[in-house]
């Protein structure tokens, strides 16, 4: 029972998530569908991974917009970047303020670009925060459990 | 053949050490065990994708950067069956990672990217990827990636088998006895000069016909040495993939090898030599040719291909294979991602037909047998040629004036092979490729034989040259053709009919392939009809330059007009695989033509310097 409540918890907090549209369900979902005995903990993996990785992202984009005059092409192939790795962990919220970000960019915005740029890592901070609660609760879960019988 | 027999017989040779994998047989439970290497400069997505191929059961190998993927590849040239690239890398761009890849291991190779815009997935067509997948990938999507190295294969297969039965080896058709001879003796014996340390190792499943794996020749740094040695040696003009052959004397080379190999080569000399800015160039050099005319006719024609394109005609996808396949399996695409051939081919028209102005007032319509199909007007490339190859050589060896076409890259591959069209009717017996191109707008490439397939096939029948000689001059080797027709421009002895004939590869839009089909379907074996249509479809959008080459070979007599079919341009680099029979078509033409055009063109500079090795696109390959 507690194995399942801690269980439904999770799931209640993932739902969630989702629908506030900080995950993207589908995305999100394919990770999970890759955890399995041998990597129990992939998802969480991932998502730590790509934070640590998008840092240095962040902080690129944020050393470019301080630059004067600003280079656009450069700023667009960062945020390229950080939208792609953004999007395979399924940050839904965290990619819309970047596609937002790079329109700015190709209009040469940079003020445009700078305000989106908060918002991204608006999202950004604000979505590591949910995921590290919800892997901390999937932990204490355990592993969701489809071969073994619940007890 | 039996899968198990031809293991054993051919490929169990101690010394051909293809084996299967070693976790399962490949053979038997394909695509279980598949070997992947995946390209991501992305760490979390390769992490992703890594756990996502390991689920499908297959191998892979993760790299997160191009270089590094590049040097594993070659050190183990059968040790992986197909390779997945991300676009946007830092270190080096996802084309041209895709471009060596196809050039030196000739594996499939897929690219992906978050970036789903068009203009860059035309772009992965023409440089030959075999797929492109759109990110975040979905692990449904990877499942089904065997089908391109299964498909690749079989193309192959069919390549050698026409050549065998174009009486090159005397071999019977037959997949399996083919895949073994050519696998064993390749394998085995390449693998052997290539001095590799460990031969066993590498073995790729021998070919079994189930399994579909040929052997692929790896072209070791030494083995290329050699074989610009003898290409050297022989000189541009002479080096004929027979000849190369004998003087390279590897045991277990075949000459399709060769050829299709030097198909590529050539290609790559002629982006070398002949890389000016297409797309600018273009525009402007077309207007300079000869013709006031032309520069409308650019616009016409390339306004008339997309109307083509619009309207149907050409449907753009079917262009990207027609290009594709027309461009054969030659992956590298112009040097400079030359907009396209259609520069070239409008070389070619404009060339011929100062007064061809596609569809212009300035010139009697006598283009395109339809006032508004372009398209047609493609029909008279060659279809073997990989019109995109073409296009691409051509704009890199010679500011043709005319190929000023290219302003659109992207469309201008389909642009390209319109607009070229025309310029074509105007002169030659456009009756050739009106009757052809009309017929089926599309060309009648087959999509399932990409012209890899005849890439792989040099061996084509004598007898299929003189006849493309004769009747389809427009054969035109990639490069050669376009920069003959440079030079050529005055001389209107632009076959155009050749054109139609050979290029179909590109013009698929235009059927150029059923110019191409029809005439040598004749002569030729009914293999290279399909295989030329059916290169123009596949998928495996090789550079034009591969197939060109072949096809230039032949045309070269006829010269450029080839290559100014294909306006493949957009770095189309469609893989094509060499058509039906450049080998036929005497790589003497297309050296020779190859090297008037360096030499006129000037840009490329002495003949000799093509073939220096060092221009080599394969980089790490030390003079």
């Amino acid at each position: 029972m507690d194995r399942n409540q801690s269980h439904r918890q999770v799931a209640t907090m993932k739902q969630s998530l989702f629908d506030q549209g900080y995950l993207d369900h589908e995305q999100f979902n394919q990770l999970e569908e890759l955890q399995d005995d041998a990597n129990p903990n992939f998802v969480e993996e991932v998502v730590t991974l790509y934070y640590r990785d998008s840092a240095r992202l962040v902080h690129s984009i944020e050393q470019a917009l301080e630059k004067s005059p600003i280079d656009f092409n450069k700023l667009d192939s960062y945020m390229h970047q950080f939208r792609g790795s953004s999007s395979s962990i399924g940050a839904k919220k965290v990619k819309a303020e970047c596609s937002l970000f790079r329109e700015y960019c190709r209009a040469g915005n940079g003020e445009g670009c700078m305000r989106t740029f908060q918002q991204v890592k608006k999202e950004y901070t604000a979505l590591r925060k949910k995921l590290e609660t919800f892997f901390q609760l999937a932990r204490q879960a355990g592993p969701v459990d489809r071969a073994r019988r619940p007890k | 053949m039996n899968p198990s027999n031809g293991k054993g017989s051919v490929s169990t040779s101690s010394r051909v050490s293809w084996k299967s994998n070693e976790a399962a047989p490949v053979a038997d439970q394909f695509p279980v065990g598949l070997r992947v290497m995946v390209v991501d400069d992305d760490p979390t997505c390769l992490m992703i994708l890594e756990k996502m191929l390991r689920t499908c059961k297959y191998e892979v190998k993760r790299c997160s950067r191009a270089e590094e993927a590049l040097s594993i590849l070659r050190g183990n040239s059968n040790g992986y069956d197909i390779v997945i690239s991300d676009v946007h890398m830092p270190d080096m761009d996802g084309f041209k990672l895709l471009e060596h890849v196809g050039l030196e291991m000739d594996l499939p190779v897929i690219m992906m990217s978050a970036d789903d815009s068009k203009s860059v997935v035309m772009k992965g067509v023409t440089h030959g990827a075999c797929d492109y997948l759109i990110k975040p990938v979905r692990i449904e999507a990877l499942k089904n990636i065997w089908q391109h190295v299964v498909r690749k294969r079989k193309n192959e297969w069919k390549e050698v088998d026409q050549q065998s039965g174009s009486a090159d080896d005397g071999q019977q058709p037959k997949y399996s006895e083919d895949g073994d001879y050519s696998s064993s003796v390749n394998e085995g014996n390449w693998r052997n000069s290539k001095r590799r340390k460990d031969d066993d190792e590498d073995g790729e499943d021998r070919d079994d016909t189930s399994t579909l794996k040929k052997p692929r020749v790896v072209w070791s740094v030494e083995l290329h040495q050699q074989f610009v040695g003898a290409v050297n040696q022989l000189g541009i003009d002479k080096a004929v993939p027979k000849k190369i052959l004998e003087l390279m004397n590897v045991p277990g080379l075949t000459r399709e090898n060769v050829a299709s190999h030097l198909q590529k080569y050539r290609l790559y000399l002629r982006r070398l030599s002949g890389v000016s800015p297409h797309q600018n160039n273009l525009g402007n050099s077309f207007m300079n040719p000869q013709d006031p005319g032309y520069g409308p006719l650019s616009t016409l024609n390339g306004i008339d291909l997309q109307t083509l394109a619009a309207t149907g005609q050409l449907p753009a996808q079917s262009l990207a294979t027609l290009q594709a396949a027309g461009l054969g399996r030659a992956v590298v695409a112009a040097k400079s991602r030359i907009p396209i051939p259609v520069v070239d081919q409008r070389n070619l028209f404009s060339f011929e037909n100062p007064k061809l102005s596609f569809g212009d007032t300035q010139q009697p319509p006598q283009h395109l047998n339809n006032g508004g199909t372009q398209i047609n007007m493609l029909h008279g490339i060659p279809t073997n040629m990989q019109p995109k190859q073409l296009v691409n050589l051509q704009h890199q060896g010679n500011s043709l004036p005319t190929v000023q076409n290219v302003q659109s890259v992207q469309s201008g591959s389909l642009l390209m092979q319109m607009t070229d069209q025309p310029p074509l009717r105007g002169q030659q017996p456009m009756g050739n490729y009106n009757s052809i191109s009309q017929s089926s707008p599309m060309m009648n490439l087959s999509s399932s034989y990409p012209l890899s397939n005849i890439q792989a096939k040099s061996g084509f029948p004598e007898d299929l040259t003189s006849e493309m000689k004769g009747s389809t001059p427009g054969f035109m080797p990639s490069y050669d053709i376009f920069n003959e027709l440079n030079h050529q421009q005055k001389s209107h002895d632009w076959e155009l009919q050749n054109v139609g004939l050979t290029f179909n590869a590109t013009q698929q839009a235009n059927n150029s392939i059923d110019v191409l089909g029809t005439s040598i379907a004749a002569s030729h074996h009914s293999g290279f009809s399909s295989s030329s249509q059916g290169s123009g479809l596949t998928r495996n959008a090789s550079t034009v330059h591969a197939n060109n080459n072949n096809n230039a070979i032949s045309v070269g007599q006829h010269r450029m007009n080839v290559n100014n079919f294909y306006p493949d341009n957009n770095s189309v680099r469609v893989k094509l695989e060499p058509p039906l029979f450049p080998e036929q078509f005497g790589q003497d033409d297309l050296m020779s033509a190859l090297l008037r055009q360096q030499q006129g063109q000037g840009g490329i500079g002495p003949a000799e310097n093509d073939f220096d090795f060092d221009g080599y696109s394969i980089d790490n390959i030390p003079v």
